[in-house]
């Protein structure tokens, strides 16, 4: 088969994978009776064209660039981490222990701590599927999911009988103190010109940039990141080459769940600023959209976690305003892990027959 | 504990048991021809919604389990285009089938019923309703037999029987058929197979859509015999478990359905922690009692009872030899 052009690979697959996404979300929507236009207006107008749209696309395109980063690292350590949402569960108990017990006496510090707390839980809750993939060769994938589940049955247990204040009947923590509360954009001098009512996005978006650089060093820039890359790419090169493959799947694991729990500094921490069932709220999973869909690239990802951030709030205004109920996001997500991730190869397919016929047909080399 | 209780809680084992044997029996054809299937959940839950909708409509279980099957099959057949045609990542198709499935089922009972998401209540005919076994209230003063073949073995729903019937049919078409041996040898070294003149991928896409049948099965079951009607999500995570059974049972259907009884059973507990509590004295958090099929299949992945080695061309598609 040809290659593509390097230009095509990048940009024209996924912009192809995501219209065909895009075009089976739009017949879906007429199939059940309603107006695709009329959805994708309500979606622009209540997630980008207005500051307190923004507000929100950019709060949880927060959770979805750590999410996305969390399975890109993995990916490419040849790994597919599904345990995303376990992890940002878990961490997001990390920050509600190290925000609720401790007397901070400012928010950045408070920060601080709940960050590496909450990425210490994540990637803990990473570690058990990890040593096991690597000692035992169990599998990965099936392990994760079930570690999401037992995450799930243990924020349970968490929440109901140990972390719920007495005479409280919803199964969350007391609230944060007022101390740890974060600045949300609506606090922020100079941004509190744009965003003047209360939005949820809040400082963890710019932490969040930072760590898109962070793994864009790591991966690039550094002799691990390039063992993770080799490791990923063909297990039996990197492990003649001296690369020792225990230490390669528990590190980029330990820092996939780390990535992911640090979520939590987003939603528990940012906005709920108390811990809830269910914290995580699907995030975790939409990593793997994300990440699929930014090409297991920093950049990408950041992108990536943009448009889900768009969809994320433009499903919720669908929700509200027209009769399509908010369940589409999940189709939307479906199709885009579909096509991104798994019919890549068809698209692939379809381009280089396409370009075939516009190449002029040149000589066989010799 | 009184032999009633116990009894009962044999009871719910067998009725929560099945929707988890039917769909871990799917799992195995498919895991078995060499195509991981994380994509039971989704296929339950489509069919679970066909179901509940078309028994409805046409006020047949019967007809509302075709449907199921039907829309079972659609995702199936998704699943073997993207990952046998086109040699997509296997996993990743089927996360993004559960996906597709959990957002499309709401979608839809929502446009037909306009209920939150759910398909209205089914009733009579609508539903597959217990059958009383022959002899059963006659038996019933026999002791400890009576009761037991009573209230365990009789009154469940045809699709309960048929479940337990297909781990049989499973086990000979496997172990006993030249397609089972086929597929068994397919899973472990297609090149073999292929350079025996039979083709790879259609005997991967027959396995796929047998997948497809009996999530169907397992699915109209959840919505038209465990429960009357179709409710959001309502799979809660059965595909999982069954893949976990699976796993657990080493990809063998007799040991599936042993594992499916077990898992079953802790589902029946969770629901009744008053008895949990009172044989073990001591206050065991019903969360632990939900996790422990999950805790388990990890002990088992992880070796520590017997190791569980998957098909060893499962995860990859084939390409053939030019």
């Amino acid at each position: 088969m040809d290659r593509l052009p390097r230009w095509a690979d990048v940009g024209l697959v996924p912009f192809v994978s995501l219209t065909l996404a895009a075009l089976i979300s739009a017949l879906v929507i007429i199939a059940i009776g309603q107006d695709p236009w009329e959805a994708i207006t309500v979606m622009v107008e209540g997630s980008v064209m207005n500051a307190y749209g923004w507000g929100y696309t950019l709060y949880y395109a927060t959770s979805f660039i750590f999410t996305g980063l969390a399975v890109t690292v993995a990916f490419h350590a040849g790994l597919f981490n599904i345990g995303g949402e376990g992890q940002a569960q878990l961490g997001g108990l990390g920050v509600a222990l190290a925000v609720l017990f401790i007397p901070w006496p400012h928010w950045s510090i408070a920060l601080l701590a709940a960050a590496v707390s909450g990425a210490l839980f994540g990637a803990a809750w990473a570690a058990i599927p990890a040593y096991l993939q690597a000692k035992r060769g169990s599998h990965i994938v099936i392990t994760t999911i079930m570690f999401n589940y037992i995450a799930a049955s243990l924020m349970i247990f968490m929440l109901v009988d140990v972390l719920r204040p007495p005479g409280k009947m919803d199964p969350a923590t007391a609230n944060f103190p007022p101390e740890a509360s974060l600045p949300s954009f609506n606090e922020i001098p100079g941004l509190n010109l744009i965003f003047t009512s209360k939005v949820p996005a809040n400082v963890t978006f710019f932490i969040a940039l930072i760590m898109a650089v962070v793994v864009w060093l790591l991966l690039w820039r550094t002799r691990l990141g390039y063992q993770i890359r080799a490791f990923g790419k063909s297990e039996p090169a990197a492990r003649y080459a001296g690369i020792n493959p225990t230490r390669i799947i528990m590190i980029a694991m330990l820092i996939s769940g780390g990535l992911a729990g640090l979520m939590a500094i987003n939603n528990v921490m940012g906005e709920a600023e108390r811990l809830l069932g269910n914290s995580a709220s699907g995030a975790g999973f939409i990593g793997i959209a994300v990440a699929l869909m930014g090409r297991n690239h920093p950049v990408g990802v950041v992108l990536a976690a943009l448009l889900f951030g768009f969809l994320f709030q433009g499903g919720a205004e669908l929700g509200l305003w027209t009769k399509i109920p908010i369940e589409l996001r999940t189709v939307v997500q479906g199709l885009v892990i579909l096509f991104t991730g798994a019919l890549d190869v068809m698209v692939r397919m379809l381009l280089t027959r396409i370009f075939a016929l516009f190449r002029p047909s040149r000589p066989e080399a010799a | 504990m009184d032999y009633g209780t116990l009894l009962q809680l044999l009871d719910s084992t067998i009725r929560l048991a099945t929707p988890l044997l039917l769909a871990s029996l799917a799992g195995l054809y498919s895991e078995r021809s060499g195509v991981f299937d994380i994509g039971l959940e989704g296929k339950m839950l489509v069919a679970a919604m066909c179901a509940g909708a078309v028994a409805f409509y046409t006020g047949s279980a019967w007809v509302g389990a075709l449907a199921g099957i039907f829309g079972s099959l659609i995702f199936a057949l998704v699943h073997g285009v993207t990952s046998i045609t086109f040699r997509g990542n296997q996993l990743i198709a089927g996360v993004a089938l559960n996906f597709l499935a959990s957002g499309l089922t709401v979608l839809t009972a929502q446009a037909l019923f306009g209920q939150g998401g759910r398909t209205p209540p089914l009733e009579g005919a609508a539903r597959f309703n217990p059958i009383t076994l022959p002899l059963a209230d006659a038996l019933q003063g026999l002791p400890v037999i009576g009761p037991f073949y009573r209230e365990v073995i009789s009154g469940h729903s045809i699709l309960v029987y048929a479940a337990f019937g297909i781990v049989a049919l499973t086990w000979w078409v496997l172990y006993r058929t030249r397609y089972g041996l086929r597929l068994r040898a397919v899973g472990e070294n297609p090149a073999a197979v292929d350079t025996a003149g039979i083709k790879v991928n259609n005997l991967r896409f027959s396995a796929v859509m047998v997948t497809g049948i009996l999530c169907g099965l397992a699915g109209a079951y959840m919505a038209t015999a465990l429960q009357a009607g179709f409710g959001k999500e309502m799979t809660a995570g059965r595909g999982y478990i069954a893949l976990a059974a699976l796993i657990f049972a080493k990809w063998r259907p007799v040991q599936a359905m042993y594992a499916c009884l077990l898992f079953g059973f802790f589902q029946a507990l969770a629901l009744r922690p008053d008895v949990v509590e009172a044989v073990m004295r001591v206050k065991v958090p019903v969360p632990f009692l939900d996790a422990l099929p999950y805790i388990l299949t990890v002990i088992v992945l992880a070796g520590f009872i017997g190791k569980a080695i998957p098909p060893r061309a499962g995860g990859e598609p084939y390409v053939k030899e030019r």
